[in-house]
């Protein structure tokens, strides 16, 4: 390493670096969420903005406002609450079947001979790449009652009535599972590629039957995999707007389309501040649990690298 | 040996990409069947491709969003780049669980929370400047470079935590300045990496609804804006026609990019 002399410059080059990124999302990012709070606190007022000032300095006098109208309404009235759990329910059933869809086949992609590999790997990715809107809406063409499906089970005699599935929650689930699919298999493929299968061979030798080995040997290590993929599902779809709102019906109650409606349609800005600030609290453990592994992984490598 | 069952497999990864693709084909299929009702197969025709080219609204918004996305890449990539070097180099400093936090939040949080939250920053900062010249475009473009920088700082970072240091080690001990090795050491050695990063950005950019919802302005409509408001009600057969073209550009590009890279990768 370089003497002394160099120590001041270098740690200020270190500020200087660290500093502009660091500063940018503390602008756009932090200070963003903390005025979504700041307004949940406000009333609804006519003019611009459509809010009242929380704080007031009048006469010699500090007078702060905080109206808990929003929050009142939200833990009273039960429509709100039962939509919060619904969508918490349909996140955490979306995020239960893209694992057990998901998991083998990140698991067969990852024990795949490299060059079938690399195709399989660009099978999942070429959806990330085209439009997510364009996706969800193409299973309009499918669940409709006269779609695709509807005609295939007639037409195989399976059923005499078209099933409801287009404008229903069943809908917004396969929705959600298909969109979310290759935020689950991705993550989880990058863990269980790195797997050492002299392990498995290991456990094999000791007698092992393959589901035992895998239960024993495979899950245990790629769990970390599992749960940055769970969250990568998790979090988003609670929030999710665009799939509820084209394939579920008027009745599918999700949170984000609550807020889309008190923002956009009643114009009750302070209203939509105060559902999302209870979206986040209640994503507040898995994004502690996300954000955990996203520091753990970057401070183990970076400390290996530095030590 | 461990060898995965074969029939299993091909099972599995049958049904699984078979749910994945469906979709698209039926899609593909549709745009190019001649009835407007899309129930029944009347015949080929391509007049919904024709009708297409021919729809004012929707090239004028795909003018506009392409115009968004490539700005909006540009800039990602120069800040996510940067973000992503902190990330990977600079090991940990005061506050280092914070900014691996915002970092990469815009990963996971719902769109909705990104969208409100930059919209009441814009609305603050005109009340508080007096400042009236929030025009949609450029509010969008901040949104979608918020968004996206998060995803290429993902990319940047893992990339060059697998460069090996001691290029740059051995630059410095040459007497280069760690802004000169950036520059003439690191940024070549990521470039594929800075390409796959922009392209990124610039689809995320060409796909987002929610946050330009928030942050659009009058006379400022996106393409996927534009779709999603005919969409909302059902099918549109123009969209389909739309959707083709799009699918098809990108599988082209990808496969093009991946027989690319793996011809560099084996000289």
């Amino acid at each position: 390493m370089k003497p002394s002399i160099a120590r001041a410059p270098v740690a200020w080059r270190r500020i200087l670096t660290i500093a502009p990124p660091f500063i940018w999302l503390v602008l756009f990012l932090l200070v963003p969420f903390l005025l979504v709070l700041k307004i949940s606190f406000a009333d609804l007022q006519f003019g611009i903005p459509p809010y009242t000032a929380l704080a007031e300095f009048k006469d010699y006098t500090l007078s702060v406002v905080l109206n808990l109208r929003g929050y009142a309404l939200l833990f009273s009235d039960s429509l709100y609450v039962a939509t919060y759990l619904h969508s918490v329910k349909m996140a955490a059933v979306t995020t239960l079947c893209c694992m057990l869809i998901g998991y083998p086949m990140a698991y067969y992609i990852a024990r795949s001979e490299p060059a079938v590999r690399n195709l399989l790997l660009i099978g999942v990715i070429l959806p990330f790449w085209t439009s997510l809107l364009l996706r969800v809406y193409a299973w309009i063409g499918i669940l409709r009652n006269d779609g695709l499906l509807n005609n295939l089970l007639m037409w195989a005699g399976m059923i005499d009535q078209p099933l409801e599935i287009y404008r229903t929650d069943l809908a917004v689930y396969i929705g959600l599972v298909y969109a979310y699919l290759p935020f689950f298999i991705l993550p989880l493929y990058a863990n269980l590629v790195k797997l050492d299968v002299r392990l498995l061979e290991a456990a094999y030798d000791l007698g092992a039957r393959p589901w035992r080995a895998f239960v024993s040997v495979v899950l245990p290590l790629s769990m970390p995999g599992v749960i940055a993929g769970a969250m990568l599902v998790f979090i988003p779809s609670v929030g999710e707007f665009v799939i509820p709102e084209m394939l579920g019906g008027a009745d599918t109650l999700m949170i984000g389309r609550v807020m889309w409606t008190e923002f956009f349609n009643n114009s009750d800005w302070p209203m939509a501040a105060a559902v999302t600030c209870v979206m986040v609290l209640l994503l507040l453990v898995p994004l502690v649990l996300f954000q955990y592994g996203q520091v753990r992984q970057l401070g183990m490598r970076g400390g290996r690298r530095n030590g | 040996m461990a060898k995965p069952s074969p029939r299993l497999r091909a099972l599995i990864l049958g049904l699984g990409y078979a749910f994945l693709y469906i979709p698209i084909f039926v899609l593909m299929v549709l745009s190019f069947n001649d009835s407007a009702m899309m129930t029944t197969w009347t015949g080929f025709s391509l007049r919904w491709y024709h009708e297409l080219f021919n729809d004012r609204a929707l090239l004028e918004a795909a003018r506009l969003s392409l115009l968004i996305a490539a700005f909006t890449a540009t800039a990602a990539v120069v800040v996510g780049t940067w973000a992503g070097y902190v990330l990977a180099r600079m090991g940990r400093f005061r506050g280092f669980a914070l900014f691996v936090g915002l970092a990469s939040a815009p990963l996971v949080i719902p769109e909705v929370v990104l969208g409100i939250s930059l919209l009441l920053m814009f609305v603050e900062l005109s009340d508080l400047l007096g400042w009236e010249g929030s025009n949609g475009a450029f509010t969008i473009w901040v949104g979608h470079v918020i968004l996206s920088m998060a995803y290429v700082s993902v990319i940047i970072q893992s990339r060059v935590r697998d460069l090996d240091r001691s290029l740059e080690e051995a630059a410095l001990d040459l007497g280069a300045s760690p802004v000169k090795v950036f520059f003439l050491i690191v940024l070549p050695l990521i470039a594929p990496a800075l390409v796959a990063a922009w392209l990124l950005a610039f689809t995320l950019s060409l796909d987002d609804v929610v946050i330009a919802s928030f942050l659009t302005g009058p006379g400022y409509t996106t393409l996927p804006l534009e779709v999603f408001s005919r969409v909302r009600l059902g099918l549109k057969p123009e969209i389909n026609a739309l959707a083709t073209i799009f699918m098809l550009l990108v599988a082209v590009f990808v496969v093009i990019a991946n027989h690319v890279q793996n011809r560099k990768g084996q000289p």
